[in-house]
């Protein structure tokens, strides 16, 4: 395929990937004694939507929490925008520009939509808590600029009309998209979406869909994501890695993995002589 | 007017104050509780400590004293020098973040994700710990706080009713400060939960651990600001307490009062902290003059106590408690 060293590609719907943003080199991580991911390596390019994909129990979610800092691998290299990334906890990575959602939804239910996706802001603020206290010159404009740039973010995944909704209220489908808008406030250089499909119907898989093409073309943002629903996955992503059993099977564009044999395997289940 | 309404009505004001106390206590409650779901057993001996913590500082007592006397045989107690209110205040302030980190450290970065129970039985350590600490650093004698507050009977209020009513109200003058000072206390902690960045990394933290660490929040960081938040409220409750009555161990034992003040104004609540305070003192000591006489007095002592009861039996949550928001 490409050369890590190459600067990018041109896809086919005319977009541009840029270099390597993100490479796993030779990770493996271990729970005690089980094995989670085996000697995995693959890159994320600026740009791209990166897929990983794989039946239950492939290691997915536990390389996305390697990625975004929630699990430290026993072995193997993270490396980010160019540079090795020491051991780091979650809000250490999140601060390096590295937003994610979650499998099940971590969102903060005592608020509204506008206070969860607000949050996502909170990197941006600089004044000190003295100036923000007493609403002074600065902290006031600082707000207001990030307020802007919220509504922005809200109008884009249409949920204006839940703005002040507390978030306990709204349904799942809904929640799933405040979790992606909580992630895109915060301008993230690399968006980790944990199984954004999941659970939700045909519809709302479609929404989701059209979103994260949206956000990727809109915003240029680099996406990785999880999935095990393969129809959805190939639509969306510009390459995929194939995990089975904590082990890579495949890496390529969707065309290389419809047609590639182990993954077929891992899929559809094969008889072990 | 008849008598019995003026005195009444006296009662009532001096209930408001002593409720303020309370409220400051079960003020230091409510932050731990809503920023880390522990519950602080030893919240009260804070208050003590940091009350002792300032009375050795301001008089440069020299802390473990009694210890180092024993031990080396000299006979040292204090540095010869008395040190101005507010910059001990500062300095027992500075001490209270320190216990801040180290409780932190020591204790709960080693009991994450522990169930609530096994926290709150840490607390109770910590509680008998600090007890025992205090004592030792600072003696166990009782010892006069004296930082400056006005003391004594308001002669305003007292001559004013007298014109009204014929009979003057007596009010501490340390009470009016007190609920002045709380008042400013309470305001400046809401303003700063919802108006600053670190308010409101405190409350995403107080939600959710998970999200609030995808987003850029540093647990560890956010718990010690909490506790150190919750050692200043301490400090403040700890002055007050201090200068009414002296610094004495029984000084922990207010933390039982804040007990009911909980149950009524909910755990998660910083208002409901207040009104529960002012409820509690208030009701008590109106109990006490109307019913109290016909049952032999010594109501204050557990009226707390069945007034919380009646609320777990038919509010649960308390008057302010987060609704409980359950999609079904």
């Amino acid at each position: 395929m490409l050369d890590a060293s190459d600067e990018g590609y041109v896809t086919e719907d005319g977009r541009r990937i840029g270099g390597v943003l993100m490479e796993m080199k030779n990770i493996t991580l271990r729970f005690g004694g089980v094995k989670a991911i085996t000697d995995i390596s693959f890159d994320i390019r600026e740009g791209e939507i990166r897929a990983i994909i794989g039946p239950n129990g492939a290691g997915k979610s536990s390389m996305l929490n390697v990625i975004s800092g929630f699990y430290v691998p026993q072995e193997g290299e993270v490396w980010y925008k160019g540079a090795k990334r020491p051991p780091m906890k979650p809000y250490q990575v999140a601060q390096l520009g590295i937003a994610r959602t979650f499998q099940n939804i971590a969102l903060f239910e005592g608020m509204t939509v506008l206070d969860n996706v607000m949050t996502g802001r909170l990197n941006y603020m600089k004044t000190n808590m003295f100036q923000q206290a007493l609403w002074k010159g600065k902290a006031e404009a600082e707000e207001v600029e990030n307020r802007e740039f919220v509504e922005k973010i809200i109008d884009f995944l249409e949920i204006q009309s839940i703005r002040k909704t507390p978030v306990a209220r709204l349904p799942y489908g809904l929640k799933k998209r405040v979790e992606l808008a909580r992630a895109l406030a915060a301008e993230p250089s690399l968006l980790l979406l944990d199984e954004p499909m999941a659970g939700m119907n045909v519809e709302e898989k479609e929404d989701m869909s059209r979103f994260i093409l949206d956000v990727n073309d809109e915003f240029g943002t680099t996406i990785a994501l999880i999935e095990h629903d393969m129809g959805v996955v190939m639509d969306l992503s510009d390459r995929v890695v194939v995990m089975d059993y904590g082990k890579k099977i495949g890496d390529g564009t969707p065309d290389d993995i419809r047609s590639n044999q182990a993954v077929i395997d891992a899929y559809l289940g094969v008889a072990h002589d | 007017m008849p008598d019995q309404l003026i005195y009444a009505m006296e009662v009532f004001l001096n209930g408001l104050m002593a409720g303020v106390l309370y409220a400051l206590v079960a003020l230091g409650f409510v932050l731990i509780y809503k920023a880390s779901g522990i519950f602080n057993y030893a919240q009260g001996v804070m208050a003590l400590f940091a009350a002792l913590t300032l009375v050795g500082i301001m008089e440069g007592q020299v802390p473990f004293s009694h210890l180092i006397n024993a031990m080396f045989g000299t006979e040292i107690h204090h540095f010869g020098w008395h040190l101005p209110a507010l910059v001990s205040i500062l300095l027992t302030m500075a001490v209270m973040v320190l216990l801040a980190w180290a409780v932190n450290k020591l204790i709960f970065n080693h009991l994450v994700n522990q169930e609530p129970i096994i926290l709150f039985m840490a607390t109770i350590g910590l509680a008998y710990f600090m007890e025992g600490f205090g004592d030792i650093m600072w003696g166990a004698d009782i010892k006069k706080l004296d930082v400056g507050l006005p003391q004594g009977i308001n002669t305003a209020i007292d001559e004013t009713t007298y014109g009204w009513f014929g009979y003057g109200f007596f009010i501490d003058n340390l009470d009016i400060v007190a609920t002045v000072i709380a008042a400013i206390l309470v305001i400046a902690l809401v303003i700063f939960s919802q108006y600053t960045k670190q308010g409101r990394a405190m409350r995403a933290v107080a939600d959710d651990h998970q999200a609030a660490l995808s987003v850029g929040i540093s647990l560890n960081f956010i718990w010690v600001m909490v506790w150190s938040l919750a050692g200043f409220v301490a400090l403040v409750a700890g002055i007050m307490w201090g200068t009414k009555s002296g610094v004495q161990f029984s000084l922990s034992l207010i933390a039982l009062k804040a007990l009911p003040v909980l149950m009524l104004g909910g755990f998660t609540s910083i208002p409901g902290a207040i009104v529960g305070g002012l409820l509690i003192g208030v009701g008590e000591k109106l109990f006490e003059f109307s019913v109290g006489p016909l049952i032999g007095g010594a109501t204050e002592n557990w009226f707390a106590y069945v007034l919380a009861l009646l609320f777990l039996v038919f509010r649960p949550q308390g008057l302010f408690g987060e609704k409980i928001i359950e999609r079904v």
